[in-house]
């Protein structure tokens, strides 16, 4: 799968980071959310998914192959 | 279960449909949406979409794909009119009667209004581009009310050059959200740019001039908007057997009666962690709830209590608020970090012996995860405070 971050619309909650660590990240200034992996694997399905479904800013999209 | 409705198509009923469409449900999926628009977002319109920063089309909530991906019977620009629990069906406006094994109702509210004509309210869409329109440099605004909502428009407007004068009633604005100190520290945001707040200051009526005041005078204005607040949709449950008591009364699953529950705005339920029953206008909340009301729908014996550590944020002019926990009705609050005198900073708020939350004002964001997690934790105000 692939994860698409929008980053203008990022509210810097840190919701996708609470729902999966290994997967996003806030940066250090303004929170604004970063990927830490573009491409995780099928262990990170459902934290990704989570993700996507909390975000407050409708942000984070899924493209699953 | 072959027929489940989803009313309301926003967030919380958007997380709704979601989260059953995710969890396997193949059945029939009805979203009810009383406005024209597929789901979109709500907190934009008060920034991004009131500054003209964003088109309108960058709100919604995902793209046509995802959504016709869902499968669902949209109805959209049609309301609920009414349901009964013992029949299992639910009523729309334009006639047709919907049978259901399962109804999650998502509703939200709608703004309160005061007496008089032709003021803006800020809830959706079309009342967002209403304004928009409106604001240019040196427009007379008076907004009524200066809570998140109020507190926000003002902001934008401002930016935008109009002559801004926000009128709250309460002593000190968002006291009763979020205490005293901090209210004063927001208050001083508005008036260090020149936006004039007037507090303790109670508005009767919207008039052809501008707004006429509790002691009769009036200030003028060439646009009002009123952000006072808002009021759950409920109404169409009258008869339908639910427990409505400002909001859609819900055990700790977000359960109003076997087989349907209620997410989001509308829902006043237990919550176990915290021990009240709450009903959150956050947009956190909702796509949660959401989520927690679509799961143990299609789970009821094996169903979870919602219990989420609440989570709200503002943004106003440059300052960035971001709370989480449940700060109504604390009994004390301190600040542990950062510097209130230059306007950024974190607070705790007690609640009994337990930290009940924090909020940061200006502070990298971070910096309040610890807060989050601590509240999660039920810890008690004096391991984290002292």
């Amino acid at each position: 799968m692939r994860v698409e971050l929008d980053e203008p619309k990022c509210v810097a909650s840190g919701q996708c980071v609470l729902a999966a660590p290994e997967v996003f990240d806030q940066r250090d200034e303004d929170g604004i959310a970063f990927l830490l992996d573009e491409t995780p694997g099928a262990d990170s399905l459902d934290g990704v998914r989570e993700a996507v479904a909390v975000c407050p800013a409708a942000a984070i999209r899924l493209a699953e192959r | 279960m072959k027929r489940i409705v989803v009313v309301g198509a926003s967030a919380a009923g958007l997380a709704a449909a979601e989260t059953l469409r995710r969890e396997g449900y193949d059945g029939t999926l009805t979203l009810v949406g009383d406005e024209p628009h597929p789901p979109y977002d709500r907190p934009p319109l008060s920034k991004q979409v009131l500054a003209a920063e964003w088109p309108p089309e960058r709100v919604r909530l995902r793209p046509p794909a995802d959504l016709a991906a869902l499968g669902l019977d949209q109805r959209l620009g049609v309301a609920a009119t009414g349901m009964d629990v013992a029949d299992q069906a639910l009523r729309l406006a334009d006639g047709s009667v919907l049978p259901y094994d399962g109804l999650v109702i998502a509703t939200g509210v709608r703004p309160r209004r005061l007496p008089g004509e032709g003021a803006h309210v800020l809830r959706t869409l079309s009342d967002a581009l209403t304004l928009r329109d409106r604001l240019r440099p040196g427009l007379r605004l008076v907004v009524v009310g200066a809570g998140f909502l109020g507190a926000e428009a003002a902001a934008v407007a401002w930016k935008l050059g109009a002559r801004v004068t926000l009128l709250e009633p309460a002593p000190v604005p968002l006291a009763h959200a979020v205490g005293e100190e901090v209210g004063r520290v927001l208050s001083r945001a508005h008036l260090e740019r020149g936006v004039d707040l007037r507090t303790g200051v109670t508005v009767t009526e919207v008039t052809e001039e501008g707004v006429r005041l509790g002691d009769g005078r009036e200030v003028e204005a060439d646009e009002v908007l009123v952000a006072v607040g808002s009021l759950p949709n409920t109404e169409w449950l009258a008869g339908s057997g639910l427990t409505v008591a400002d909001g859609v009364v819900c055990d700790q699953y977000c359960a109003a009666a076997p087989g349907v529950y209620a997410a989001g705005d509308v829902a006043r339920w237990h919550h176990p962690h915290f021990g009240v029953r709450m009903r959150i206008e956050h947009r956190t909340n909702a796509a949660e709830q959401g989520m927690a009301a679509a799961r143990n729908l299609l789970n009821p014996e094996a169903a979870k209590p919602f219990a989420p550590v609440p989570y709200f944020w503002s943004d106003q002019y440059d300052l960035k608020i971001q709370a989480y926990g449940y700060l109504r009705g604390h009994d004390e609050l301190a600040f542990v970090d950062g510097d209130l005198a230059e306007g950024h900073f974190v607070a705790a708020y007690r609640t009994g012996d337990r930290l009940a939350g924090a909020l940061a004002v200006g502070m990298p964001p971070k910096t309040i995860r610890r807060w989050r997690q601590a509240v999660a934790a039920g810890a008690s105000w004096k391991e984290v405070v002292g």
